[in-house]
């Protein structure tokens, strides 16, 4: 293997240990230190990869977007309905809740919770352009071909996306007394209802 | 070496793209490479009367308006006879203005019918394989007066005018509108302009501005040496393209906020991506009047 790919693995490595860290424990009660001995590696040697804890973690929000915004692309460019492909992007992102909750947590608990570590580098959606860019697409296509309704983005993405969230929130809250993919079917009617043309 | 011989023929035309190349500042010394035959403005060696009975001397025709195969008739004859005669006699084929070429706003009367001469819309008319190697295309509503200065003088000079699939001259149609748009910064940051005329914003947000697809050298070379639609704070209109004219003009059609049309070639991921990323950012210098940023 190559010098270059060895450092991007563990680069990776470090972005998913960290992710876990900080989605668990919080953005502050985490330090460079915990990351390193999760890792076993030395503090110095993190260093050379993230030069402070803000960068890593703005990398972190970098990194969970794209593979979100993957995910939902491999969704868009099937020939499924508007409808088929709501429920698709619901159960992608109940699914990443469920196996990977750290991702959605990561999102909700640090990104949108601590917004000063954020404000220098991941100013708007400059962090989060992978995951948007698909959400943008999902709803150029769906009214572009009639089955969704034309209106402002951010009413939709609003109604899209927050109710998303706040399902994952109140599961991460030990509210919801069943497991989240109960909650697909009725989501996704929901949201097309509201969305349809 | 006599000078080429050049008619200037119209079918169903406004006459404005007559008009427009009278606007020429050099109009005269252009014209002088030329023996003109016959214009429908300017003094030519032959009247129209003439070009109908006889069969007049024609190396470089220019074809101005829109063409139909059936009654349209000028001093009793088809124009469409007239026209085919004298294309099949000259070397070159111009065919000035959208009309001409794609069939424009005249095709808007019995689109089944009338087209451009060599092309209904993109698609290839039935004249095309004819005339293919001597023509080119000059669309625009109007042909800017120095596209076709360009070609003429290039003509008469014995040059090659490299030109595109639809046979436009590369030099004047490689480019959109957009580029040299002295709006072009508030397009990379996508600033709308709130209203026409301001000096600030970019036009193609909601004003409906057609610039960034396209093709044409509108803000390259300038009208009457000083201006452009853009520059003035008018939405392009997108006169030089086949699907003109379109509708709602003064408006950009967007899905939940999004531009239905892309800039040409420019995919919709990566566009909406740079999009995402701009729209972060608050520059003061782009929403702050011209005249009052430095005060």
């Amino acid at each position: 293997m190559k010098i270059a790919e060895k450092k991007a693995l563990k680069r990776e490595s470090i972005i998913q240990a960290a992710l876990q860290l900080f989605a668990t424990n919080g953005f502050h009660r985490t330090t460079i230190p915990d990351i390193a001995i999760k890792l076993q590696m030395s503090v110095g040697n993190l260093y050379n990869y993230f030069s402070s804890k803000d960068i890593l973690a703005q990398e972190i929000i970098r990194y969970t977007s794209e593979v979100l915004g993957e995910k939902i692309r491999e969704v868009n460019d099937t020939d499924a309905s508007a409808q088929e492909k709501i429920k698709q992007i619901v159960t992608v992102y109940f699914t990443m809740a469920k196996e990977k909750p750290e991702m959605i947590e990561y999102f909700l608990r640090v990104y949108l919770s601590n917004r000063e570590v954020f404000s220098d580098g991941c100013e708007g959606m400059v962090c989060v352009s992978g995951f948007i860019t698909e959400i943008m697409v999902f709803f150029d296509e769906n009214v572009s071909s009639g089955e969704l309704r034309n209106q402002d983005f951010f009413s939709a993405f609003g109604l899209f996306m927050g109710y998303l969230g706040g399902m994952v929130f109140l599961k991460g809250e030990e509210v919801l007394p069943k497991e989240i993919e109960y909650y697909i079917e009725d989501i996704s009617r929901n949201i097309y209802n509201a969305l349809k043309a | 070496m006599e000078k080429p011989h050049l008619l200037w023929l119209q079918s169903i035309t406004c006459n404005g793209n007559t008009h427009s190349f009278l606007n020429h500042p050099d109009l005269f010394s252009i014209l002088s490479h030329y023996n003109i035959v016959h214009h429908p403005a300017l003094d030519g060696s032959h009247s129209f009367d003439d070009v109908l009975k006889d069969d007049v001397p024609c190396d470089v025709l220019i074809l101005e308006g829109s063409f139909i195969e059936k009654g349209f008739l000028k001093g009793g004859v088809e124009v469409s006879f007239i026209l085919e005669k004298y294309a099949k006699k000259a070397k070159y084929i111009i065919t000035a203005g959208t009309c001409a070429t794609f069939g424009g706003v005249f095709k808007q009367k019995d689109p089944s019918n009338i087209s451009g001469f060599c092309f209904d819309l993109e698609e290839k008319s039935i004249r095309y394989d004819a005339y293919a190697s001597k023509l080119i295309s000059l669309p625009g509503c109007p042909v800017h007066p120095k596209w076709l200065s360009y070609v003429l003088l290039m003509l008469a000079n014995g040059k090659q005018i490299p030109i595109d699939n639809l046979h436009r001259p590369t030099e004047l149609f490689g480019y959109t509108v957009h580029n040299g748009c002295t709006r072009n910064e508030y397009f990379e940051w996508k600033i709308d302009a709130d209203n026409y005329g301001l000096k600030e914003g970019c036009l193609f947000y909601a004003q409906g501005c057609q610039g960034p697809y396209t093709r044409g050298s509108c803000n390259k070379i300038l009208w009457n040496d000083i201006s452009s639609k853009t520059r003035a704070g008018t939405p392009c209109f997108g006169c030089t393209e086949a699907s003109f004219p379109q509708t709602s003009l003064f408006q950009t059609k967007t899905n939940m906020g999004i531009p239905a049309k892309m800039p040409l070639g420019i995919p919709k991921r990566a566009y909406l991506s740079l999009t995402g990323v701009t729209k972060s950012f608050k520059i003061k210098r782009f929403s702050t009047r011209l005249l009052e940023y430095d005060k």
